[in-house]
Order: C-alpha cells, then sequence, then structure tokens
C-alpha cells in the first residue's frame, strides 16, 4: 500500500498509526505540503480534486478519506478493530467516525491556521474545537462509567484511531487540554498500545516520565 | 520599546511563495504589507504607506523598519556551488524571538527534546568549547562544539561525533555550522530566521543550505521540520515567556555559555524586544 503523506500532518498520522498497529508495511510517498503545497499541483488534484492529505492507493483502490482507509486497513488486516460484535458498539462506531471530521475541520483548522498560517478564522475555529472537545469528554466519562475505556467499546476501534491525533495535538492550535480528564486518561491508554508509533507532539507513554496525575490510580484499571 | 532593534534586518516573506497577493504581516507590532508588483519586483510598505528596504536573500525576503547601519549579514556559504538550498517554511511561535534564538544556541537540549535524532541518553555530556563575542565582526560564535548524535543529518544512516559552530549575526538570526556527513572537510549550514511580530510572538523561517545530493528536497524540508515542531512545543512553555537579561538569574552550566555571551551581548547593544529587563 501507498500512502501520499506529510510527517506533520495528523490525518496522514492516522493511517500510518494504524497501520503500524495492525503490522502493515507501507510505503510512504513524502509531499511537500507546507511551504510548498505540492498537494495543490495539477498532479495531486488529479488524484484527489478535493486537494488534501492523506492518499492511499492499494492496487486498484484510490481513498482520499481517511475513514474509509481506516476500515480498508482493518477489514484487510485487522477486524478486531472493527466493532461488528453488536448493533450498538457498530452504530457508535460509525457515529465517532464521522465525527472526527468535525475534529479535523476545527481543531486540524486551528492548528494550520496558528502554526502555519494558512487562511481561516482563528477564533472560531478554536470555538468550534472546544465544542468538540467538551462533547467527546463527556461521551469518554460515560463511557468509563460503563466500564468501556474507548469510544465505541471495551477495546479500541478504528473510531478511536480516527479521534486520537487530532485531540492530542489541540494544544498546537492554541487549545488547551487541561479541563478534559476522561481524554487525557483516553489518549494515555492509546499512547500505551502494542505497535504505537510517535509524531511529533505525540508520543509514547513512558510509565516514569508522566507528570503525577491524580486520576492515575483510575488509569491502571483501564489499561488494555 | 523598539529600541536599537528597529535597525536591524529581518526576514517577512519566503521570496519563493509570494504570490501576487502578497503577505500581510507584521514586524515588531508594525503592520506592514509585502507586495509582488505586476513586474515582478518586491515593494514592503506599512500601514501609513511608508516604503522600507528590501533585500532578497537566503531564498527570503528581508526588511528592517528603522535605518539599518550595516547591510544584511553574509553567509558566504550561500554561494558556494554544489549545496542545495532548502526553505523550509515558516512556523508561528508563541515565544519571545530571543528565546527562539537562544533555545536554537543550546546544545544541551538535544538528547531531550530531539531524542534519537540530534541527541540520545546516555550521551548528554556536552565536552568544553570556545565563546566569543568577536568585535571586528560584532557577532556572537561558538566554536569547537562536539556532541555526539545518534542520526545528525538526513543523509547520516549511523551515529556520529558531530562537530558544531554557532554564529549570532543579528539579534534574531542565528546560524549554525555542522560535521557535513556527505562531503567530510565541509561544513552543512543551518539557519534559523526569526522575524518577531511581538514581544512574545513570532514567526519562524528555517533555511538551510546543505552538502546532499541523495535526499529528496522533500525529506530535507520534512527533517528539519520535525525538528523545529520538537522545539516549538518547549518553546510555547517557557515561563517566563520573555527572555531574562539580568545575569544574576543564571546559573551557567557549560552548555550555557553561548546562551551566556548572547545575552551579554543583547544587552551591551539594548536588544531587548523579547526581553524582560530585572532592575539591578
Ligand atoms: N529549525 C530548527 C532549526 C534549528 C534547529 O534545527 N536547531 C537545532 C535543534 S534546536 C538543529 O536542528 N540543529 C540542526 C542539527 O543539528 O541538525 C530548529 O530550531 O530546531
Ligand atoms: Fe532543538
Amino acid at each position: 500500500m501507498k500512502l501520499y503523506d506529510y510527517i506533520l500532518s495528523p490525518s496522514c498520522y492516522k493511517i500510518r498509526l494504524m497501520a503500524s498497529l495492525l503490522g502493515v508495511p507501507l510505503t510512504l510517498r513524502p509531499v511537500d505540503f507546507h511551504p510548498g503545497e505540492e498537494h495543490l499541483t495539477p498532479e495531486f488534484l488529479a488524484l484527489n480534486p478535493a486537494g488534501t492529505l492523506p492518499i492511499l492507493a492499494d492496487g486498484g483502490l484510490l481513498l482520499t478519506e481517511t475513514s474509509a482507509m481506516l476500515v480498508h486497513l482493518a477489514t484487510s488486516a485487522g477486524p478486531d478493530w472493527l466493532a461488528r460484535h453488536d448493533p450498538q458498539a457498530a452504530a457508535s462506531e460509525q457515529q465517532w467516525l464521522s465525527f472526527a471530521h468535525r475534529l479535523t475541520a476545527s481543531l486540524g483548522g486551528a492548528r494550520l491556521c496558528d502554526m502555519f498560517q494558512r487562511p481561516g478564522d482563528l477564533a472560531s475555529l478554536q470555538r468550534q474545537g472546544i465544542m468538540a472537545l467538551r462533547e467527546l469528554e463527556v461521551r469518554l466519562f460515560e463511557q468509563r462509567l460503563r466500564q468501556q475505556a474507548f469510544l465505541a467499546s471495551d477495546r479500541p476501534t478504528i473510531a478511536d484511531i480516527a479521534c486520537f491525533p487530532h485531540v492530542v495535538l489541540a494544544p498546537d492550535g492554541g487549545i488547551s487540554l487541561d479541563p478534559y480528564p476522561s481524554i487525557r486518561l483516553w489518549q494515555r491508554s492509546i499512547r500505551g498500545l502494542p505497535g504505537f508509533i510517535e509524531m511529533p507532539g505525540i508520543y509514547r507513554r513512558h510509565e516514569l516520565s508522566e507528570e503525577p496525575d491524580p486520576d492515575a490510580a483510575n488509569e491502571t484499571a483501564e489499561q488494555v | 520599546m523598539i529600541g536599537p532593534m528597529m535597525d536591524a534586518w529581518y526576514p517577512v516573506a519566503l521570496e519563493s511563495r509570494l504570490g501576487t497577493n502578497g503577505r500581510s504581516t507584521r514586524l515588531m507590532d508594525t503592520p506592514l504589507h509585502v507586495a509582488r508588483l505586476n513586474g515582478g519586483a518586491i515593494e514592503i510598505r506599512t500601514e501609513d504607506g511608508r516604503a522600507l528596504p528590501v533585500r532578497l536573500r537566503y531564498g527570503h525576503v528581508w526588511t528592517s523598519l528603522g535605518a539599518p547601519t550595516t547591510d544584511l549579514f553574509d553567509i558566504p556559504e550561500a554561494d558556494q556551488p554544489g549545496r542545495r538550498l532548502v526553505e523550509v517554511g515558516v512556523v508561528r511561535v508563541r515565544c519571545s524571538p530571543l528565546r527562539a534564538v537562544e533555545n536554537f544556541l543550546d546544545i544541551a537540549h538535544f538528547p531531550f527534546v530531539h531524542t534519537d535524532i540530534l541527541g540520545a541518553e546516555p550521551h548528554t555530556e556536552v565536552e568544553k568549547y570556545e565563546v566569543e563575542i568577536r568585535e571586528k565582526e560584532d557577532e556572537v560564535w561558538a566554536t569547537q562544539v562536539k556532541f555526539y548524535q545518534p542520526q545528525a543529518a538526513k543523509s547520516a544512516s549511523t551515529g556520529i561525533t558531530t562537530d558544531y559552530m554557532y554564529r549570532v549575526p543579528a539579534p534574531t538570526c542565528s546560524v549554525l555550522y555542522k560535521t557535513c556527513p556527505a562531503r567530510p572537510g565541509e561544513w552543512d549550514v543551518i539557519t534559523l530566521f526569526v522575524q518577531p511580530l511581538a514581544e512574545d510572538l513570532c514567526d519562524v523561517w528555517p533555511w538551510m543550505a546543505l552538502f546532499d545530493d541523495e535526499s529528496p528536497m522533500t525529506d530535507l524540508i520534512h527533517f528539519q521540520q520535525m525538528i523545529f515542531l520538537q522545539d516549538r512545543s518547549i518553546l510555547e512553555n517557557q515561563i517566563p515567556r520573555l527572555l531574562p537579561l539580568d545575569p544574576g538569574m543564571e546559573i551557567p552550566t557549560r552548555a550555557d555559555l553561548t546562551s551566556v555571551a548572547y545575552r551579554r551581548w543583547l544587552k551591551r547593544h539594548n536588544y531587548t524586544y523579547g526581553a524582560q529587563l530585572v532592575a539591578q
């Protein structure tokens, strides 16, 4: 599988992370997104008229939406990552998979605007991002009351991977994660998964180097 | 207060990315517009219409708010045949422009911030090196800096001990020279050009002049962006946000000597935009 990739893009990282968690090798084709805007050249617009990254090519399949890429990776290499075991979980998975696009638009947009000077209304993107984070916090809190550490189920699914990168990188767009304890626990569980890989700003869990956290005792009970 | 930093040169755009819409930006709280005229020439004006000087050098558009007494500093390597000139692109950082430069000068952070790339534990020791303020050039220089690095450059496949030299030719610009894996005997040039927007906000424009005939340009850009983003998270969390310029506040270690010299040089010139002056 060939991934048209930008190393600093949370959306591209979603696919690198999923592939790594599944042990699927990817061939990376780095794209000069910033400052070169190579993704907007005619060659790239022919591949993806939306002018976005990543793009995943696998045989005759050409995907430009990360949710479709996650489904494709999990279906072919890790069906456990799909919540197919019960109707509620399956529907929740779709719910949060779609919700991830709001995070991309708001938190991702704020980050591009704030960090790379891409055009946009930073204050409005930040407001929308905070609204989305609050919604995610509520969901994860309620999931914990049901003894479920992840968005759709008691184990991680593609919906968690879809939401994770933009959430962790929210501070790059000037949005603090301090008010969200459930999000903090959730992302720490993901950072400890076997096969987890890093990107700048998103690091593997190092137990000893973590700051002392009043919720730490709860977390041990939730490790996967 | 801007003070004598008024007369220094600053980057305000990447020349190759400056389209016909130009770039509206700021320099030390002064709004300005960098325009690309019909014939292709570049013009810079403040909001109230004052024309500012323009220099095109090292891939960037440079200007000054005041009356520079010297021309833009020279990097002779920029004209050396065979180098790849890498335009890394702008990254905005919520920090003092002086802090951005100071962090760039500090090798001791490599193993902790650029783990397994520019440094790794247990190789955290900084050996003795030389620091001076060169009076004739009026620049800060650190030489004979040595550091063990797991992956010193895109073109390096194994760990090596890397030699560094650091140079500060302008209050918000630094040039570093480091061992060139592809061409022993030459130095790779990595710069940090900082555009101060406010005392606690800057646009950072890294730029490089490297000997590397193998790596695709995109890989060179991404390697440096990845490194600089690691610095960005550190820089945005530094306290106090402004750079303290009271020598009494520092406990110099060997690794800090360059930073101490930089602060002393800033203070001597009254380059204090982005600094916190503590009453003595
Ligand atoms: N854009 C870079 C330019 C500055 C820089 O890269 N500085 C050091 C790390 S702070 C560095 O990359 N040194 C170049 C190297 O050792 O390859 C940055 O500030 O990190
Ligand atoms: Fe650094």
